[in-house]
Protein backbone atom coordinates (compact mmCIF):
# COMPACT_ATOMS: atom_id res chain seq x y z
CA UNK A 1 0.00 0.00 0.00
CA UNK A 2 1.57 3.23 -1.17
CA UNK A 3 0.73 6.24 0.99
CA UNK A 4 -1.09 9.17 -0.59
CA UNK A 5 1.91 11.39 0.14
CA UNK A 6 4.24 9.00 -1.69
CA UNK A 7 1.81 8.93 -4.61
CA UNK A 8 1.72 12.73 -4.72
CA UNK A 9 5.51 12.83 -4.65
CA UNK A 10 5.78 10.36 -7.55
CA UNK A 11 3.32 12.39 -9.65
CA UNK A 12 5.17 15.67 -9.01
CA UNK A 13 8.65 14.19 -9.25
CA UNK A 14 8.07 12.86 -12.78
CA UNK A 15 7.49 16.37 -14.24
CA UNK A 16 10.25 17.14 -16.79
CA UNK A 17 12.17 20.41 -16.78
CA UNK A 18 10.74 22.48 -19.67
CA UNK A 19 14.19 23.72 -20.81
CA UNK A 20 16.07 20.46 -20.30
CA UNK A 21 13.38 17.79 -20.73
CA UNK A 22 15.78 14.88 -20.24
CA UNK A 23 15.75 15.53 -16.49
CA UNK A 24 12.86 15.75 -14.06
CA UNK A 25 12.30 18.35 -11.36
CA UNK A 26 13.33 15.67 -8.83
CA UNK A 27 16.59 14.94 -10.72
CA UNK A 28 17.43 18.65 -10.60
CA UNK A 29 16.62 18.85 -6.90
CA UNK A 30 14.27 21.81 -7.37
CA UNK A 31 11.27 19.83 -6.06
CA UNK A 32 12.00 19.96 -2.33
CA UNK A 33 9.11 17.92 -0.97
CA UNK A 34 5.40 17.24 -1.31
CA UNK A 35 3.25 17.12 1.82
CA UNK A 36 -0.44 16.60 2.39
CA UNK A 37 -1.91 19.43 4.43
CA UNK A 38 -5.60 18.99 5.15
CA UNK A 39 -6.11 17.01 1.96
CA UNK A 40 -4.18 19.49 -0.21
CA UNK A 41 -0.88 18.39 -1.79
CA UNK A 42 1.62 21.18 -1.10
CA UNK A 43 4.70 21.02 -3.33
CA UNK A 44 7.68 23.13 -2.30
CA UNK A 45 9.80 24.27 -5.24
CA UNK A 46 13.13 26.14 -5.34
CA UNK A 47 13.97 28.16 -8.46
CA UNK A 48 17.38 27.58 -10.07
CA UNK A 49 18.20 31.19 -10.96
CA UNK A 50 16.50 34.36 -9.66
CA UNK A 51 15.09 35.18 -13.07
CA UNK A 52 14.69 31.71 -14.55
CA UNK A 53 11.79 32.15 -16.99
CA UNK A 54 10.95 28.45 -16.64
CA UNK A 55 10.04 28.80 -12.95
CA UNK A 56 6.38 29.60 -13.59
CA UNK A 57 6.09 26.80 -16.17
CA UNK A 58 7.67 24.30 -13.79
CA UNK A 59 5.24 25.28 -11.04
CA UNK A 60 2.28 24.97 -13.41
CA UNK A 61 3.56 21.58 -14.60
CA UNK A 62 3.81 20.26 -11.05
CA UNK A 63 0.40 21.60 -10.10
CA UNK A 64 -1.15 20.03 -13.23
CA UNK A 65 0.54 16.68 -12.54
CA UNK A 66 -0.76 16.66 -8.96
CA UNK A 67 -4.29 17.48 -10.11
CA UNK A 68 -4.10 14.77 -12.80
CA UNK A 69 -3.19 12.34 -10.01
CA UNK A 70 -6.35 13.33 -8.18
CA UNK A 71 -5.01 15.84 -5.64
CA UNK A 72 -5.99 19.36 -4.77
CA UNK A 73 -2.65 21.10 -5.21
CA UNK A 74 -0.76 24.19 -4.09
CA UNK A 75 2.80 25.33 -4.90
CA UNK A 76 5.07 27.05 -2.39
CA UNK A 77 8.14 28.81 -3.76
CA UNK A 78 11.12 28.34 -1.43
CA UNK A 79 14.11 30.69 -1.69
CA UNK A 80 15.98 29.61 1.40
CA UNK A 81 18.19 27.62 1.48
CA UNK A 82 19.08 28.54 -2.10
CA UNK A 83 19.22 25.84 -4.77
CA UNK A 84 22.71 24.88 -5.86
CA UNK A 85 23.94 22.53 -8.57
CA UNK A 86 25.06 20.23 -5.71
CA UNK A 87 21.38 19.23 -5.44
CA UNK A 88 21.34 17.61 -8.90
CA UNK A 89 21.19 13.86 -8.24
CA UNK A 90 23.81 11.43 -9.64
CA UNK A 91 21.10 10.03 -11.97
CA UNK A 92 20.28 13.58 -13.08
CA UNK A 93 23.96 14.24 -13.87
CA UNK A 94 24.18 11.06 -15.94
CA UNK A 95 20.97 11.95 -17.85
CA UNK A 96 22.39 15.40 -18.62
CA UNK A 97 25.62 13.89 -19.95
CA UNK A 98 23.79 11.39 -22.18
CA UNK A 99 21.62 14.26 -23.47
CA UNK A 100 24.78 16.15 -24.49
CA UNK A 101 24.99 18.68 -21.64
CA UNK A 102 28.12 18.51 -19.48
CA UNK A 103 26.99 18.29 -15.82
CA UNK A 104 28.42 20.77 -13.29
CA UNK A 105 31.95 19.96 -12.14
CA UNK A 106 32.90 19.91 -8.46
CA UNK A 107 31.16 21.52 -5.52
CA UNK A 108 29.37 24.83 -5.89
CA UNK A 109 30.89 28.07 -4.65
CA UNK A 110 34.50 26.91 -4.58
CA UNK A 111 35.82 28.89 -7.52
CA UNK A 112 38.31 31.73 -7.44
CA UNK A 113 37.60 34.90 -9.46
CA UNK A 114 39.07 33.84 -12.82
CA UNK A 115 39.68 30.17 -12.22
CA UNK A 116 37.92 27.94 -14.80
CA UNK A 117 36.86 24.36 -13.98
CA UNK A 118 38.02 21.42 -16.08
CA UNK A 119 34.94 20.44 -18.07
CA UNK A 120 34.62 16.98 -19.61
CA UNK A 121 33.16 16.68 -23.12
CA UNK A 122 29.78 14.88 -22.81
CA UNK A 123 30.31 13.15 -26.19
CA UNK A 124 33.90 11.87 -26.21
CA UNK A 125 34.85 12.30 -22.52
CA UNK A 126 37.95 14.33 -23.39
CA UNK A 127 38.99 17.02 -20.93
CA UNK A 128 40.58 19.02 -23.76
CA UNK A 129 37.74 21.52 -23.82
CA UNK A 130 37.60 25.30 -23.96
CA UNK A 131 35.05 27.88 -22.85
CA UNK A 132 33.36 29.81 -25.65
CA UNK A 133 31.11 31.93 -23.45
CA UNK A 134 30.15 32.27 -19.78
CA UNK A 135 26.49 32.26 -20.83
CA UNK A 136 24.61 29.82 -23.03
CA UNK A 137 21.09 29.42 -24.35
CA UNK A 138 19.65 29.57 -20.83
CA UNK A 139 20.79 31.22 -17.61
CA UNK A 140 21.88 27.88 -16.16
CA UNK A 141 24.28 26.98 -18.98
CA UNK A 142 27.62 28.13 -20.44
CA UNK A 143 28.98 27.33 -23.89
CA UNK A 144 32.01 25.12 -24.36
CA UNK A 145 33.67 23.34 -27.28
CA UNK A 146 35.71 20.11 -27.31
CA UNK A 147 39.07 20.42 -29.02
CA UNK A 148 39.36 16.61 -29.32
CA UNK A 149 36.12 15.75 -31.14
CA UNK A 150 35.39 19.26 -32.32
CA UNK A 151 31.82 19.38 -30.95
CA UNK A 152 30.43 22.47 -29.25
CA UNK A 153 28.31 21.69 -26.18
CA UNK A 154 26.43 23.23 -23.27
CA UNK A 155 27.90 23.09 -19.78
CA UNK A 156 25.53 23.21 -16.80
CA UNK A 157 27.11 26.04 -14.78
CA UNK A 158 28.27 25.14 -11.33
CA UNK A 159 26.71 27.52 -8.81
CA UNK B 1 8.25 48.88 8.98
CA UNK B 2 8.29 51.84 6.62
CA UNK B 3 12.09 51.84 6.73
CA UNK B 4 12.10 48.19 5.68
CA UNK B 5 9.66 48.94 2.85
CA UNK B 6 11.75 51.88 1.62
CA UNK B 7 15.04 49.98 1.80
CA UNK B 8 13.59 46.97 -0.04
CA UNK B 9 12.26 49.31 -2.74
CA UNK B 10 15.70 50.92 -3.14
CA UNK B 11 17.25 47.51 -3.81
CA UNK B 12 14.39 46.46 -6.08
CA UNK B 13 14.72 49.68 -8.12
CA UNK B 14 18.50 49.19 -8.55
CA UNK B 15 17.95 45.71 -9.95
CA UNK B 16 14.99 46.51 -12.18
CA UNK B 17 16.54 49.60 -13.76
CA UNK B 18 19.93 47.98 -14.41
CA UNK B 19 18.17 44.82 -15.61
CA UNK B 20 16.08 46.88 -18.03
CA UNK B 21 19.19 48.65 -19.31
CA UNK B 22 20.88 45.30 -20.02
CA UNK B 23 17.76 44.00 -21.77
CA UNK B 24 18.05 46.91 -24.23
CA UNK B 25 21.05 45.09 -25.71
CA UNK B 26 18.92 42.11 -26.74
CA UNK B 27 19.28 41.78 -30.50
CA UNK B 28 21.98 44.49 -30.64
CA UNK B 29 25.01 42.93 -28.95
CA UNK B 30 28.30 42.85 -30.87
CA UNK B 31 28.33 39.04 -31.05
CA UNK B 32 25.91 36.17 -30.54
CA UNK B 33 27.46 35.00 -27.26
CA UNK B 34 27.01 38.46 -25.77
CA UNK B 35 23.50 38.69 -27.18
CA UNK B 36 22.74 35.66 -24.98
CA UNK B 37 24.83 36.78 -22.02
CA UNK B 38 23.35 40.27 -21.59
CA UNK B 39 19.68 39.21 -21.43
CA UNK B 40 20.68 36.34 -19.13
CA UNK B 41 22.31 38.80 -16.75
CA UNK B 42 19.23 41.03 -17.13
CA UNK B 43 17.08 38.06 -16.07
CA UNK B 44 19.16 37.56 -12.94
CA UNK B 45 18.63 41.19 -11.99
CA UNK B 46 14.94 41.34 -12.89
CA UNK B 47 14.31 38.06 -11.05
CA UNK B 48 15.86 39.57 -7.91
CA UNK B 49 13.81 42.74 -8.43
CA UNK B 50 10.56 40.73 -8.72
CA UNK B 51 11.09 38.97 -5.40
CA UNK B 52 11.90 42.29 -3.72
CA UNK B 53 8.90 44.14 -5.26
CA UNK B 54 6.62 41.31 -4.23
CA UNK B 55 7.96 41.63 -0.68
CA UNK B 56 7.61 45.42 -0.77
CA UNK B 57 4.00 45.10 -1.94
CA UNK B 58 3.23 42.80 1.00
CA UNK B 59 5.01 45.11 3.47
CA UNK B 60 3.06 48.08 2.16
CA UNK B 61 -0.22 46.18 2.50
CA UNK B 62 -2.23 48.57 0.31
CA UNK B 63 -3.20 46.04 -2.31
CA UNK B 64 -0.53 47.08 -4.81
CA UNK B 65 1.22 44.28 -6.71
CA UNK B 66 4.85 43.88 -7.78
CA UNK B 67 3.77 45.07 -11.25
CA UNK B 68 2.12 48.19 -9.83
CA UNK B 69 5.37 49.10 -8.04
CA UNK B 70 7.44 48.53 -11.18
CA UNK B 71 5.18 50.09 -13.78
CA UNK B 72 3.02 52.69 -12.05
CA UNK B 73 5.46 54.82 -10.08
CA UNK B 74 6.91 58.01 -11.51
CA UNK B 75 10.53 59.09 -11.83
CA UNK B 76 10.83 60.90 -8.50
CA UNK B 77 9.47 57.85 -6.66
CA UNK B 78 12.27 55.66 -8.03
CA UNK B 79 15.14 55.26 -5.58
CA UNK B 80 17.75 53.50 -7.76
CA UNK B 81 21.44 54.36 -7.80
CA UNK B 82 22.37 56.79 -10.57
CA UNK B 83 24.88 54.26 -11.92
CA UNK B 84 22.05 51.83 -12.75
CA UNK B 85 20.19 54.27 -14.98
CA UNK B 86 23.23 55.43 -17.00
CA UNK B 87 22.68 54.75 -20.70
CA UNK B 88 24.34 51.70 -22.23
CA UNK B 89 26.74 53.81 -24.29
CA UNK B 90 29.18 51.49 -26.02
CA UNK B 91 30.02 47.94 -24.99
CA UNK B 92 32.91 49.15 -22.80
CA UNK B 93 30.56 51.39 -20.83
CA UNK B 94 27.97 48.63 -20.36
CA UNK B 95 30.59 46.18 -19.11
CA UNK B 96 32.19 48.67 -16.73
CA UNK B 97 28.78 49.67 -15.31
CA UNK B 98 28.06 45.97 -14.73
CA UNK B 99 31.41 45.42 -13.05
CA UNK B 100 31.00 48.42 -10.74
CA UNK B 101 27.53 47.25 -9.67
CA UNK B 102 28.25 43.54 -9.33
CA UNK B 103 31.49 44.17 -7.43
CA UNK B 104 29.54 45.95 -4.69
CA UNK B 105 26.51 43.66 -4.68
CA UNK B 106 28.55 40.47 -4.37
CA UNK B 107 29.96 41.41 -0.93
CA UNK B 108 26.62 43.06 -0.05
CA UNK B 109 24.63 39.85 -0.57
CA UNK B 110 27.43 37.76 0.92
CA UNK B 111 27.08 39.77 4.14
CA UNK B 112 23.26 39.54 3.97
CA UNK B 113 22.98 35.73 3.82
CA UNK B 114 22.63 35.63 7.61
CA UNK B 115 20.13 38.49 7.80
CA UNK B 116 17.34 37.96 10.35
CA UNK B 117 14.90 38.89 7.54
CA UNK B 118 13.90 35.66 5.74
CA UNK B 119 13.23 37.29 2.35
CA UNK B 120 16.50 39.24 2.36
CA UNK B 121 18.30 36.04 3.36
CA UNK B 122 16.62 34.06 0.57
CA UNK B 123 17.38 36.66 -2.09
CA UNK B 124 20.96 37.00 -0.85
CA UNK B 125 21.69 33.27 -1.10
CA UNK B 126 20.83 33.24 -4.79
CA UNK B 127 22.03 36.69 -5.80
CA UNK B 128 25.50 36.37 -4.28
CA UNK B 129 26.37 33.61 -6.75
CA UNK B 130 24.84 35.44 -9.68
CA UNK B 131 26.76 38.61 -8.82
CA UNK B 132 30.01 36.65 -8.58
CA UNK B 133 29.30 35.39 -12.08
CA UNK B 134 28.63 38.93 -13.33
CA UNK B 135 31.90 40.16 -11.82
CA UNK B 136 33.73 37.42 -13.71
CA UNK B 137 31.99 38.08 -16.98
CA UNK B 138 32.21 41.87 -16.91
CA UNK B 139 35.70 41.78 -15.37
CA UNK B 140 37.04 39.64 -18.20
CA UNK B 141 35.64 42.09 -20.75
CA UNK B 142 37.12 45.11 -18.96
CA UNK B 143 40.53 43.40 -19.03
CA UNK B 144 40.16 42.27 -22.66
CA UNK B 145 39.16 45.73 -23.84
CA UNK B 146 41.47 47.74 -21.57
CA UNK B 147 44.49 45.65 -22.52
CA UNK B 148 43.35 45.25 -26.13
CA UNK B 149 43.72 47.40 -29.21
CA UNK B 150 44.32 51.13 -29.26
CA UNK B 151 40.63 51.60 -30.06
CA UNK B 152 39.30 49.28 -27.34
CA UNK B 153 41.66 50.76 -24.73
CA UNK B 154 40.51 54.28 -25.54
CA UNK B 155 36.85 53.16 -25.27
CA UNK B 156 37.55 51.56 -21.89
CA UNK B 157 39.33 54.69 -20.59
CA UNK B 158 36.38 56.73 -21.84
CA UNK B 159 34.00 54.49 -19.89
CA UNK B 160 36.01 54.97 -16.67
CA UNK B 161 36.02 58.75 -17.20
CA UNK B 162 32.25 58.67 -17.73
CA UNK B 163 31.15 56.31 -14.95
CA UNK B 164 33.58 56.52 -12.05
CA UNK B 165 31.91 59.64 -10.65
CA UNK B 166 28.78 57.56 -9.94
CA UNK B 167 30.57 54.97 -7.78
CA UNK B 168 30.69 56.95 -4.51
CA UNK B 169 26.92 56.56 -4.25
CA UNK B 170 27.33 52.77 -4.07
CA UNK B 171 28.62 53.20 -0.51
CA UNK B 172 26.09 55.73 0.80
CA UNK B 173 23.23 54.87 3.11
CA UNK B 174 19.76 56.37 2.87
CA UNK B 175 17.79 57.10 6.04
CA UNK B 176 15.90 53.83 5.49
CA UNK B 177 18.91 51.63 4.85
CA UNK B 178 20.83 53.19 7.76
CA UNK B 179 17.97 52.20 10.06
CA UNK B 180 18.12 48.62 8.78
CA UNK B 181 21.89 48.51 9.17
CA UNK B 182 21.41 49.57 12.79
CA UNK B 183 18.98 46.66 13.25
CA UNK B 184 21.40 44.22 11.62
CA UNK B 185 19.02 43.43 8.74
CA UNK B 186 21.19 44.86 5.95
CA UNK B 187 25.01 45.11 5.77
CA UNK B 188 26.64 48.55 6.10
CA UNK B 189 27.65 49.81 2.68
CA UNK B 190 30.73 51.60 4.02
CA UNK B 191 32.02 48.17 5.01
CA UNK B 192 31.89 46.98 1.38
CA UNK B 193 34.36 49.58 0.16
CA UNK B 194 37.46 47.49 0.86
CA UNK B 195 36.22 44.45 -1.06
CA UNK B 196 35.11 46.63 -3.98
CA UNK B 197 38.43 48.50 -4.10
CA UNK B 198 40.34 45.21 -4.13
CA UNK B 199 38.39 43.68 -7.03
CA UNK B 200 38.36 46.87 -9.08
CA UNK B 201 42.06 47.44 -8.34
CA UNK B 202 42.99 43.93 -9.40
CA UNK B 203 40.99 44.11 -12.63
CA UNK B 204 42.15 47.64 -13.48
CA UNK B 205 45.79 46.60 -12.97
CA UNK B 206 45.38 43.85 -15.54
CA UNK B 207 43.34 46.08 -17.82
CA UNK B 208 46.03 48.81 -17.72
CA UNK B 209 43.47 51.26 -16.37
CA UNK B 210 43.87 53.81 -13.60
CA UNK B 211 41.38 54.57 -10.85
CA UNK B 212 40.67 58.27 -11.42
CA UNK B 213 40.25 61.06 -8.89
CA UNK B 214 36.64 62.20 -8.79
CA UNK B 215 36.38 65.92 -8.01
CA UNK B 216 32.56 65.99 -8.19
CA UNK B 217 30.95 62.71 -7.11
CA UNK B 218 27.39 62.32 -8.40
CA UNK B 219 24.70 61.27 -5.97
CA UNK B 220 20.96 61.69 -5.39
CA UNK B 221 19.25 58.56 -6.69
CA UNK B 222 18.21 57.46 -3.21
CA UNK B 223 16.40 60.78 -2.77
CA UNK B 224 14.64 60.45 -6.14
CA UNK B 225 16.94 62.99 -7.83
CA UNK B 226 17.78 61.40 -11.15
CA UNK B 227 19.51 62.31 -14.38
CA UNK B 228 17.61 63.03 -17.56
CA UNK B 229 17.94 59.42 -18.73
CA UNK B 230 15.67 57.70 -16.20
CA UNK B 231 12.51 59.39 -17.50
CA UNK B 232 13.19 58.09 -21.00
CA UNK B 233 13.82 54.59 -19.68
CA UNK B 234 10.57 54.62 -17.68
CA UNK B 235 8.61 55.99 -20.64
CA UNK B 236 9.61 52.95 -22.66
CA UNK B 237 9.40 50.40 -19.84
CA UNK B 238 6.03 51.60 -18.54
CA UNK B 239 4.42 52.35 -21.89
CA UNK B 240 2.23 49.28 -22.07
CA UNK B 241 0.77 49.59 -18.55
CA UNK B 242 0.21 53.31 -19.03
CA UNK B 243 -1.48 52.93 -22.41
CA UNK B 244 -3.48 49.81 -21.51
CA UNK B 245 -4.00 49.95 -17.72
CA UNK B 246 -4.23 46.51 -16.14
CA UNK B 247 -3.15 44.67 -19.29
CA UNK B 248 -2.05 41.09 -18.63
CA UNK B 249 -1.14 38.06 -20.71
Amino acid sequence: MVSAEARAWSAAAAVPDPEVPCVTVADLGILRDVRLEGGVAVARVSPTYSGCPATAMIEMGIEAALRAAGFEARIERVLSPPWTTDWITPEGREKLRVYGIAPPEGAAGKRALFDDPVVTCPRCASTATRKISEFGSTACKAQYACTACGEPFDYFKCI
Amino acid sequence: MTHLLDAVLELADDHLILGHRLSEWCGHAPMLEEDLALPNMALDLIGTARTLYDYAARLEGKGRSEDDLAFLRVEREYRNLLLCERPNGDFAQTMLRQLYFAAVMEPFWAAAVDSPDAVIRGVAGKAVKEMAYHVRHAGEWVIRLGDGTEESASRMKGAVAELHRFTGELFEESEASAALVAEGILPARAGLRGAWDRVIGMIFAEALLEVPEVPYPQTGGRRGLHGEHLGHLLAEMQYLQRAYPGATW
